[in-house]
């Protein structure tokens, strides 16, 4: 056989607990990293000084105090999204049908406040489009969630289907409340009367949105941590069996949880549709739904980190848009640098979870594993552009 | 004897799992035409040493020579190279291929199954094997499954052959059939190196014992020369008593009344048929049968967690009042103190959730206790430091992933926590599964020490040798109907053995 | 009413990317990777075919100097190389740096879909080129050449020739793929990998090999499903965002036709139709009808996906490791 000890060069291992701070300094580098790829490819791609981009791009987000409320807007709506899709994936059940969820519930509050307008008083009708809302994007969550349960049907085609499902439904709404006719959009609802619009707080468009994320945060922070529900889905999560075998229902944890999941997802829908833009069409909620699931997962699934990560994807989406509109370019080139960005975070998590160790030297430590994990990642995404 | 060659040569082999040292420096050579007997407590390395020669690891320092000649073996490929064959304590194979597509899996030749399907009939023939090629292996009983995994290594052609704890799932005869197939391998000139924590299957079969333990090699001997005692104290490092107590039940009252229960799976299977018992209090009842034969179903079905067809199942309080718990709802009947503690077969399955720590899997029993909508998490904690302080848990601290500890501590824990709510009744299945004997004989004092309560056990185990010597009565099962029961003292081995493979006198086991 | 001979071909053109992508898809998930990216990676695969062509024929003095074989080849290399780097990437992120599958499956998506419409919308401006959009007429000559005799055999024609080699390449590249993996050893030991990598590693199959292997080819022969799409469907326009969810349809049809990819080729046909099936429906003079009928190809598939996972059978399960990270050491 062959005789030269041809040992394995690099040999992975995985590694104990590591201290929070170090995990942490590693996502910074990696995030630092990513920041630096990102230059380059727009340097590269467009020729411009990076510096200048970075420049432009925290211009966008906090330029003025129009944008700070948009950012805030923004961070919220994904945050919201993002609320609800978390219970959901700590059960290990892969909703990326939030986006369904989502045209669910402001398709069922514009229902509201088209046809119920004249009919109930000003503050009785924002009670029903709330409520119609909250049911609209319970029952799209629950669909799914059911079949799950009764049959274990697959659960990501199945709510993937349904966005698809709601969008059409929203689409043959539109058609048939288009105002004008013809015109193929539904226009500002009630623009006169403001009826069944959210309240403004102040002057401050957006803040009645900021205040009701924030509260559904702490709600889903408690509610996952301390509550008997958070703690029996993650039991559900973790292990079906033992979840059956200490007498936990499975099939009605995963039906309560979608439907609390889907409820959330219609509070954005209801924020989207009455509290911002007062109107509705099929991509109201702009791919969210599938951003969501990346903000929960980077942020471990915890309610407060993922401030945070929905703070760092909303910053570099409006950041790289006003790239786009400064230097007139094309506004997918935010979608590149999250791409990368995001390729960069959980290529990571890697380096927390493992280490490699050379096989010749024993002096390889961790922090050379670190540092060759930037490089190899570089590389690689470097091929790619 | 003397005149042995070494097939294996394993010098100075280190293997780390992070902080913990599983092979510090081993030395092992293994013989052609000899049975190797490897011992040693859970955790001292033997698993892992095997892995290294079978590729699956790959050791941090060492050398290993094949032959004479040095090898260096890193990845399972290698080991088939070099005539090395393992078969796992867990078997791997492939569910949804037929055994002929897992035997000829990981070969190079052109897929040609009918060829394979000839070799294995040929290999059948030769040491008396029974293998459908055509079978799915989701279709086979363990026993089949094990058949497979052997056949898969003969068909390669090993000269060595390690086998991980295969008799951990078998029948007494099965076992036998087994052995003598090793045995007629043997004296083919191969190597075969066994892992077993049963005394009396290495005395029976193996020609030498090596002992493992803390990772370090001990010695080794030949086995017409030790006993069980002398073993068992190396491989703990002080002497231990090898008598399992056996109390008379004090008082004992009828507290579960099985009558006529069916049980069929979801798929329609019958899984319990007819099955009729009462288990006292103050005593432990032992149930006996080939694994799959309606032991789970049936302490599930006591446990509400089982759906039934027919029959009753009555809790008696100690006034003598029947209650039926049929119907109930698992909760209700956790309630009234029946407590169920089954160890699956990767011991983490049922029970407890690996990622979660000691402290939130004791709450998996109580989380619901109270009304309000908010978990208490004192007591678990508290539950949690009482269990690992009386049970002498080795564990880092109560917030350590249970998924982080060792086999017999991942047990521990889950019978501790059982028996933490003083149960009447504790139903246990596989308690010390792949456990070592000094964490074996925690456990048996723990379930003894219940029946000193007055608690009933029923205890289902897969080692008749133990069963023989813990049980007051033994409820044998074959095929789910009730073979016989008889009474713990005085009971053969051998009876017990033919009462699980034959309901009189015919019934073949599944 | 139903004109089925006009019907038939749309519904095989629609079809034709979705079984590439499909196609892909399967060989991918028969490793155990789930990808999600692999509507991304569709994208990547079309605009990179678009490049390459967009630079071939502006590097031209005159649009009939246009040779055949390079007109044909550039595209076609430029996007398997395209494709080959998405799935690369997947596979180091998944395989090698053992990342959560789904979030790197959408993450790639985003990726992908961004590059496509980053490239296609500013394409013409980065060169320099004075065309007022990118319309690759001459190459789409090429791609959508019909077989001989299409024209001349009526309704059989119309039905069975009348379309560019790509399409007949993906229902080939579909019955290949179904063949090896039923019945060659590599295909064993790639259904072995999927099912259960444990065992594969143990009986000395080269795990994170055939990972690479699968998930990279399949990633190359979804690309093509981006490539047949713009250069043939669409005539050579590259219109942003144009390729829409196809994507995930074709991740459907993973499902839909229980990993077979030679159950593909007619479930791609029939999604085909079902998804134009709005346009050939009498909707009278309400145009909003229009929108359900749009509907219609995802109830479907909804309503497949209940029976089946109702029936319940062994061999119709996903591999039984799919999404799930591979790690030799795992204690």
């Amino acid at each position: 056989m062959n005789k030269q000890n041809k040992e394995p060069l690099v040999h992975i291992v995985k590694r104990g607990a590591m201290p929070w701070y170090k995990a942490w300094a590693i996502r910074g580098i990696a995030l630092v990293a990513a920041l630096l790829l990102c230059a380059v490819i727009t340097t590269v791609c467009t020729g411009l000084d990076p510096v200048k981009v970075y420049d432009t791009m925290i211009q966008g987000n906090f330029g003025s105090e129009r944008k700070i409320w948009i950012l805030l807007q923004n961070i919220a709506i994904l945050l919201c999204i993002s609320l609800a899709v978390t219970p959901a994936f700590k059960m290990k059940f892969w909703n990326i049908g939030a986006e369904g969820q989502v045209l669910a519930g402001g398709l069922a509050a514009a229902a509201c406040m088209i046809c119920l307008a004249d009919k109930l008083s000003p503050a009785m009708l924002i009670v029903v489009i709330c409520a119609a809302g909250v049911i609209g994007g319970a029952i799209w969550g629950f669909i799914p969630a059911f079949f799950k349960a009764k049959w274990n049907t697959n659960e990501t085609l199945f709510t993937l289907m349904m966005n698809y499902v709601a969008m059409q439904l929203v689409a043959y709404f539109t058609i048939v409340w288009e105002v004008p006719k013809g015109s193929g959009k539904i226009g500002i609802i009630n623009q006169s009367t403001e009826l069944g619009w959210l309240p403004q707080i102040g002057d401050y468009k957006y803040l009645l949105n900021v205040l009701v994320v924030v509260a559904i945060t702490v709600f889903v922070y408690i509610y996952m941590n301390y509550s008997k529900h958070g703690y029996e889905l993650s039991v559900v999560g973790e292990s079906e069996r033992t979840a059956r075998y200490v007498g936990i229902k499975v099939d009605r944890v995963i039906m309560r949880t979608m439907l609390l999941s889907g409820a959330i997802c219609g509070v954005a829908g209801v924020l989207l549709v009455s509290g911002t833009d007062h109107t509705i069409t099929t991509t109201i909620s702009d791919g969210r739904g599938f951003t969501a699931v990346m903000v929960s997962w980077l942020a471990k699934f915890n309610p407060i980190t993922m401030i945070f990560t929905s703070f760092l994807l909303v910053f570099m989406d409006r950041g790289a848009g006003e790239i786009s509109t400064v230097f007139s370019l094309n506004q997918s080139f935010a979608d590149i640098l999250c791409g990368v960005i995001i390729f960069f975070i959980i290529g990571c998590e890697f380096f927390i979870s493992y280490k490699l160790s050379f096989r010749k030297s024993e002096k390889a430590d961790k922090t050379e594993a670190g540092e060759q994990s930037d490089a190899d990642e570089k590389k690689e995404v470097k091929e790619d552009v | 004897m003397e005149n042995k060659t070494a097939a294996v040569k394993m010098r100075d082999i280190t293997k780390r799992f992070g902080p913990t040292l599983a092979n510090d420096k081993v030395w092992l050579d293994i013989y052609k035409g000899e049975i190797l007997a490897l011992l040693g407590e859970n955790g001292s390395g033997k698993t892992t040493l095997m892995n290294m020669l079978s590729g699956i690891y790959f050791p941090d320092e060492g050398h290993i020579y094949i032959n004479d000649e040095e090898v260096v073996i890193k990845s399972p490929k290698d080991a088939f190279d070099h005539g090395i064959g393992m078969i796992h304590q867990h078997f791997k194979l492939v569910d949804v291929l037929t055994a002929a597509e897992n035997i000829t899996l990981g070969l190079e030749e052109k897929l040609d199954l009918k060829a394979v399907s000839q070799r294995i009939k040929a290999i059948c023939d030769n040491y008396g094997f029974e293998v459908d090629p055509n079978q799915k292996i989701y279709d086979m009983s363990v026993s089949q499954k094990q058949t497979v995994e052997i056949v898969k290594v003969l068909y390669r052609g090993a000269d060595i052959l390690i086998l991980d704890e295969p008799t951990a799932v078998l029948t007494p005869q099965e076992t036998d059939k087994l052995f003598a197939v090793l045995r007629n391998m043997r004296n083919d000139g191969k190597a075969i190196v066994i892992i077993t924590h049963k005394m009396h299957e290495v005395e029976a079969l193996s020609d030498r014992v090596a002992v493992l333990r803390h990772g370090q090699f001990v010695g080794d001997m030949l086995t017409s020369t030790t006993n069980a005692q002398e073993m068992t104290n190396m491989m703990v490092g002080h002497a231990v008593t090898l008598n399992i107590d056996r109390p008379e039940p004090v008082n004992p009252k009828p507290r579960i009344e099985v009558k006529n229960l069916t049980v069929r799976s979801m798929d329609g299977i019958l899984k319990l048929d007819d099955v009729s018992f009462t288990a006292n209090s103050g005593e432990i009842l032992g149930i006996a049968g080939i694994s799959g034969c309606g032991q789970k179903e049936l302490l599930e079905a006591i446990a509400g967690l089982q759906p039934t067809e027919k029959g009753s199942i009555c809790y008696v309080n100690d006034d003598g009042e029947a209650e039926e718990l049929l119907g109930k709802d698992p909760l209700a009947i956790a309630e009234k103190g029946v407590a169920l503690s089954f160890v699956p077969e990767d011991r983490l399955g049922m029970g407890l959730v690996g990622n979660m720590d000691l402290s939130d899997n004791m709450m998996l029993r109580s989380f619901r206790r109270g009304k309000s909508i908010f978990t208490d998490r004192k007591n678990p904690k508290k539950l949690a430091e009482t269990v690992v302080k009386e049970l002498e848990v080795n564990t880092p601290g109560i917030s350590t992933p249970v998924r982080r500890l060792s086999g017999g501590n991942v047990q521990k824990v889950l019978v501790g926590r059982e028996i933490a709510n003083a149960p009447t009744v504790l139903l246990t299945a596989y308690a010390v599964r792949g456990l070592d004997i000094n964490s074996s004989y925690t456990i048996y004092d723990l379930i003894n020490r219940q029946k000193a309560k007055g608690v009933a056990v029923i205890y289902v185990g897969e080692d008749l040798d133990v069963l023989l010597e813990l049980a007051d009565r033994i409820l044998v099962l074959c095929g789910g109907k009730v073979s016989g029961i008889v009474p713990g003292r005085g009971a053969t081995k051998r009876d017990v053995g033919m009462m699980m493979t034959k309901l009189g006198g015919n019934k073949a086991d599944e | 009413m139903f004109d089925i001979v006009a019907f038939i071909p749309r519904a095989i053109m629609q079809g034709i990317p979705l079984l590439f992508g499909s196609t892909g898809e399967t060989l991918t998930e028969k490793s155990g990777n789930l990808n999600l990216g692999i509507a991304g990676i569709m994208y990547v695969g079309g605009i990179c075919g678009v490049i390459g062509s967009f630079l071939y024929e502006q590097s031209l003095p005159s649009p009939d100097a246009i040779n055949g074989f390079l007109a044909i080849s550039i595209p076609l290399v430029c996007c398997l190389v395209g494709s080959l780097l998405m799935g690369l990437l997947y596979c180091f992120l998944t395989v090698t740096l053992r990342a959560n599958q789904n979030v790197t499956g959408l993450a790639m998506t985003t990726f992908g879909v961004g590059f496509g419409n980053f490239f296609g919308g500013s394409l013409i401006k980065l060169s320099g080129a004075e065309v007022p959009s990118i319309a690759l007429s001459a190459t789409n000559a090429y791609f959508s050449k019909k077989l001989p005799f299409a024209d001349d055999l009526g309704w059989f024609g119309e039905i069975f020739l009348s379309y560019g080699f790509l399409a007949y390449l993906a229902i080939i590249i579909a019955l290949v793929v179904a063949y090896v993996l039923k019945h060659t050893r590599v295909g064993l030991h790639l259904r072995a990998v999927g099912e259960n990598p444990n065992t594969a590693d143990a009986a000395g199959i080269n795990v994170n090999k055939y990972k690479y292997m699968a998930t990279c080819i399949g990633a190359m022969i979804a690309g093509l499903g981006g490539l047949y799409y713009v250069m043939d469907y669409a005539c050579g326009v590259w219109s942003n965002d144009a390729f829409g969810d196809r994507g995930w349809l074709a991740i459907a049809l993973v499902i839909f036709t229980l990993w077979k990819p030679n159950i593909g080729v007619l479930a791609s046909f029939l999604f085909g139709g079902l998804y134009i099936l709005y346009i050939f429906l009498p909707t009278g003079t309400n145009l909003a009808v229009k929108e359900l009928y749009k509907m219609i190809p995802y109830v479907v598939t909804i309503i497949v996906l209940i029976v089946t996972s109702m029936r319940n059978r062994r061999e119709d399960q996903p591999p039984a490791s799919l999404g799930l990270a591979y790690f030799r050491e795992e204690r």
